[in-house]
């Protein structure tokens, strides 16, 4: 009989995670072999989906050089989207870790809180914004920076900045999170022992909220080159990326194979960049924290 | 820890502008009296906020998203707090694969998980069902309530357990008396963050939503990619209202930076 | 002249006031602890030594220098953190060698002026590895090479030992005493273990709610303390109230509960109310030549002794017995009591602070 210290426990935690476990296979697993499955069939334009198997969809998708190209906008828009969000987001959170309460927490709030509204609003905003009548170009011309309204829908660079924006606050979150595990005694170790206070941000702060930097990298890298509202309405019909390129597969031209092959391309190129990385991250910060 | 000069202060106006720009934008386009896209100032008017009354299919998509998300999110958390009360109070083999299939979804790109349920439902003609759609959005929201709830399961501490033990109380009295309500906060959270993340869902919905199962979201974008009308703007605007007030609640009951950051891994 | 001069140093956080009027001199070469229960004000004394606190109203001088606003970096004085706040991602060599990469030794030098603070503080050939690598013990050590490594004019410590168990502290309490006679650094120990304080200090700072209650060596500060506080904060003391009946050249004669005692008063001025403190290692069982006759109440052995609580008309009493071989009686017998007049000591009730504190 198990009792309350029993912490080889036997079917106790596998009987609580049961219905979790029983939905998860049935709703995430099994869907995902239907899948993996589904890119290997063939399509024809009048007979739907057939049963038969072949790996034509992904030789397709790999030396078709639309398909090269979108990949390739995919990946120049997650590096772009992850450097801008380093750039952006790690001055920010080191300066909110200085702040005092309460405007740290307000501005925590501010920064973190768009995350809890729902994409669409955050890219219509963005569309108004860089739209050729839209409020930045205004500001812009009535400052007489431009003449004419600058091209920044349907562009890459404004795919870039509305992505950017949609994505730094995992990047904060990430940094802001290290710099939790930080001791403010090591700052003053550092300037007793005659480090300025930039010499001690540079060689004591800095290489400490690095893992940080990383993990958040990843995530937003990850998240950029599988996302698709802002893509779709920012970048537009002519500016494809694997995520608008496998809806346009699925949902227009109903070919399920080839937007199920570009599914599963993206997501195991998904799981190794981010596993990759991240035992690459451990293997060369473990030495640092516990 | 040093103060932050003047140039970290101006530096975060300006992140800060950038993080709320679009916002502010969509908030301010609400208010015009025109009927394209532009600001209030040269007139405003509530026109298009009593238009989101007026439009059927918008109203229609808003009721189905709320009952979508309170049953995603209150079927999220009857399933994962008993799995997060066996994960954190047990040790077994399996427990960090469990654990990390149980928080998969958040590591698989919408678009994939979209195309998946896509394709099975429709291999079982289940499309169109409403109770398929929440099915869809409970695999999503799933890894966040259980993060929360196991954190707040680990965080238990296991001699007052043992001390309402010793006092007599019996196992189940232990739980429903002792445990239960220190993860309550917890549970809570995880229950209106599900409810938030399933109700802002798009990428995943617009697979497998129908005419007939169109969520907010889903009809907002389907708008969107046509033209753009300040009455996306409004919907929008109430929207961000609507999620600022749940933010307060959810801050005021387990803490936002908690929620959001989650355990510093 | 003193080697660190603290004069008028006050420090104040709007309405609180952390420190008052500190005046405080430090020798060259000594060792000297800042002494007191949490909250007294020690550690905000040598965050502002050290440069990482402003004082609100005084100067710092050391060696002759004004440094009161002085930025830490510029002080080069060596600082041992309470959670000693190692670089967790430099090497221990790193880490040692911080302060001289600031200066710009060379790394020839430098790599040699690192070798030598290990050894110093034993750690040789550790230099590779890393802080998580290390015990706690090993991270003090590595902490004390590093402030010392740049040869700094003074060293600060800042309750350094309170992460270590009981055995390794009174290990390092010695060791680092000896690096600290070798090397000759001008050293300040911010403690509130009052065995710490007084086997490691050549002088005790007794801090109390901001101010010095008692300067003075640790042997004066156990056997003379100047303030009701000093008197109970340091060791164990038995307290019993009188009233002072008339003074003697020596010693007042003080009424205790009916009897009276003859307390010499060390030129102290004594009056009125007064308490009368007896430590309980001065307090011996007796038989025929007791003065104090009582019942024992409680009985606990602690190893190297016996501490007894005695009931006698004077009330409880303290009494300790060196544990050399035969124990004492057992609860409930009576006993007889005798002490030294000259181990009594008194003090006015309403000293400069009272123990029990009104302002």
């Amino acid at each position: 009989m198990a009792t309350l210290d029993d912490d080889r426990a036997g079917a106790a935690p596998w009987l609580l995670s049961g219905p979790a476990l029983l939905l998860f296979v049935g709703l995430l697993l099994v869907p995902l072999v239907l899948t993996l499955m589904l890119s290997f069939r063939v399509f024809s334009d009048t007979a739907g989906v057939t049963s038969v198997y072949t790996l034509t969809n992904y030789w397709q998708v790999v030396s078709d050089p639309y398909y090269g190209a979108i990949f390739l906008r995919t990946a120049g828009l997650a590096f772009a989207v992850t450097l801008l969000s380093i750039v952006l987001g790690v001055p920010e959170t080191i300066v909110l870790a200085r702040m005092k309460r309460p405007w740290q927490s307000l501005c925590l709030l501010i920064v973190l809180g768009p995350l809890l509204i729902s994409v669409v609003v955050r890219t219509l905003g963005w569309q108004i914004l860089l739209g050729n009548n839209g409020v930045l170009n205004n500001v812009l011309q009535s400052l007489h920076i431009t003449d004419e309204p600058v091209r920044l829908v349907f562009t890459m660079t404004g795919m870039i900045i509305a992505l950017t924006h949609v994505l730094v606050p995992f990047m904060v979150m990430s940094v802001w999170a290290t710099m939790q595990k930080l001791d403010p005694q090591v700052e003053w170790a550092g300037r007793s022992l005659g480090g300025s206070p930039f010499a001690v941000f540079r060689r004591v702060v800095l290489p400490q909220i690095m893992p940080g930097v990383l993990s958040g990298a990843i995530i937003v890298f990850a998240l950029s080159a599988s996302a698709f509202a802002t893509p779709a309405l920012i970048g537009g019909r002519r500016l494809k990326v694997v995520a608008t390129a496998a809806y346009d597969e699925f949902l227009g031209t109903l070919n399920w194979p080839l937007g199920a092959s570009i599914a599963v391309l993206l997501l195991i190129a998904n799981v190794a960049i981010v596993m990759g990385c991240s035992r690459l991250a451990e293997r060369r910060f473990k030495h640092i924290f516990d | 820890m040093k103060q932050n000069g003047m140039a970290g202060l101006i530096y975060n106006a300006f992140f800060l502008s950038f993080i709320l720009a679009p916002l502010v934008v969509v908030m301010l386009v609400a208010f015009t009296d025109k009927g394209f896209i532009s600001m209030p100032f040269n007139g405003a008017s509530l026109r298009w906020f009593r238009a989101i009354v007026e439009n059927g299919d918008i109203v229609a998509a808003f009721w189905l998203s709320v009952r979508l998300a309170f049953a995603a999110a209150t079927i999220g958390v009857l399933l994962a707090v008993p799995a997060a009360l066996g994960i954190a109070r047990y040790r077994f083999p399996g427990r960090a694969a469990l654990t990390s299939f149980f928080l998969s979804p958040m590591m698989i790109p919408a678009v994939v998980l979209g195309i998946a349920f896509l394709r099975f439902l429709s291999l079982l003609h289940l499309s169109g069902s409403f109770w398929s759609l929440v099915c869809a959005h409970v695999v999503i929201v799933l890894p966040y309530a259980l993060r929360l709830a196991l954190s707040s399961a680990i965080g238990l501490d296991r001699d007052a357990q043992r001390a309402a033990l010793s006092c007599g109380a019996s196992r189940f009295t232990a739980f429903r008396r002792v445990v239960l309500p220190m993860i309550r906060t917890g549970v809570a959270g995880g229950w209106v963050l599900s409810f938030i993340q399933s109700f802002d869902e798009l990428t995943m919905t617009i697979f497998v939503a129908t005419p007939g199962t169109t969520t907010l979201p889903v009809a907002m974008y389907n708008q969107i990619a046509q033209t753009i009308d300040p009455l996306v703007a409004s919907v929008s605007a109430v929207l961000i209202v609507g999620t600022v007030l749940l933010m307060v609640l959810l801050d005021r009951m387990v803490g936002l930076d908690r929620i959001l950051i989650g355990e510093a891994q | 002249m003193a080697f660190l001069t603290l004069q008028g140093i006050s420090k104040r956080y709007g309405d609180f006031t952390a420190i008052e009027q500190l005046d405080l001199e430090v020798e060259r070469g000594e060792l000297l602890a800042l002494l007191g229960p949490s909250g007294c004000g020690k550690t905000t004394t040598l965050q502002m030594v050290a440069g990482f606190v402003s004082p609100t109203t005084g100067r710092i001088l050391l060696d002759g220098r004004d440094i009161t606003n002085e930025r830490p970096e510029k002080r080069g004085i060596g600082v041992v953190f309470q959670s000693y706040a190692l670089f967790p991602h430099m090497t221990v060599a790193g880490n040692v060698g911080f302060g001289l990469e600031m200066r710009k030794v060379r790394r020839q030098e430098r790599e040699e002026r690192v070798a030598e603070a290990l050894a110093l503080v034993r750690l040789n050939g550790l230099g590779h590895r890393y802080p998580k690598e290390l015990s706690g013990g090993q991270r003090q050590r590595v902490a004390i090479a590093r402030a010392i490594a740049m040869e700094p004019e003074l060293l600060l410590l800042d309750e350094p030992m309170s992460n270590l168990d009981a055995k390794l502290r009174e290990e390092m309490h010695i060791e680092l005493r000896a690096i600290q006679k070798r090397l000759g650094i001008t050293t300040i120990l911010v403690t509130h273990d009052q065995v710490e304080a007084m086997t490691m200090s050549d002088r005790i700072a007794v801090m109390h709610r901001g101010t010095i209650a008692q300067l003075s060596t640790p042997y004066d500060a156990y056997e003379r303390p100047a303030t009701p506080f000093a008197s109970t904060f340091l060791g164990r003391t038995n307290t019993l109230s009188g009233e002072v009946l008339h003074r003697n050249p020596r010693c007042a004669v003080v009424a205790v509960s009916g009897t009276t005692l003859h307390v010499p008063h060390e030129g102290r001025h004594v009056d009125g109310a007064v308490h009368v403190y007896i430590r309980p290692e001065k307090v011996h069982l007796a038989n025929g030549d007791a003065r104090l006759r009582g019942r024992i109440a409680t009985r606990v052995f602690v190893g190297n002794q016996w501490l007894l609580e005695v009931d006698t008309e004077l009330g409880k009493l303290r009494v300790a017995q060196p544990n050399l071989g035969a124990p004492p009686p057992a609860e409930g017998h009576e006993v007889g009591l005798a002490w030294a007049d000259d181990d009594l000591r008194v003090l006015t009730q309403d000293g400069p602070e009272g123990a029990h504190g009104h302002a």
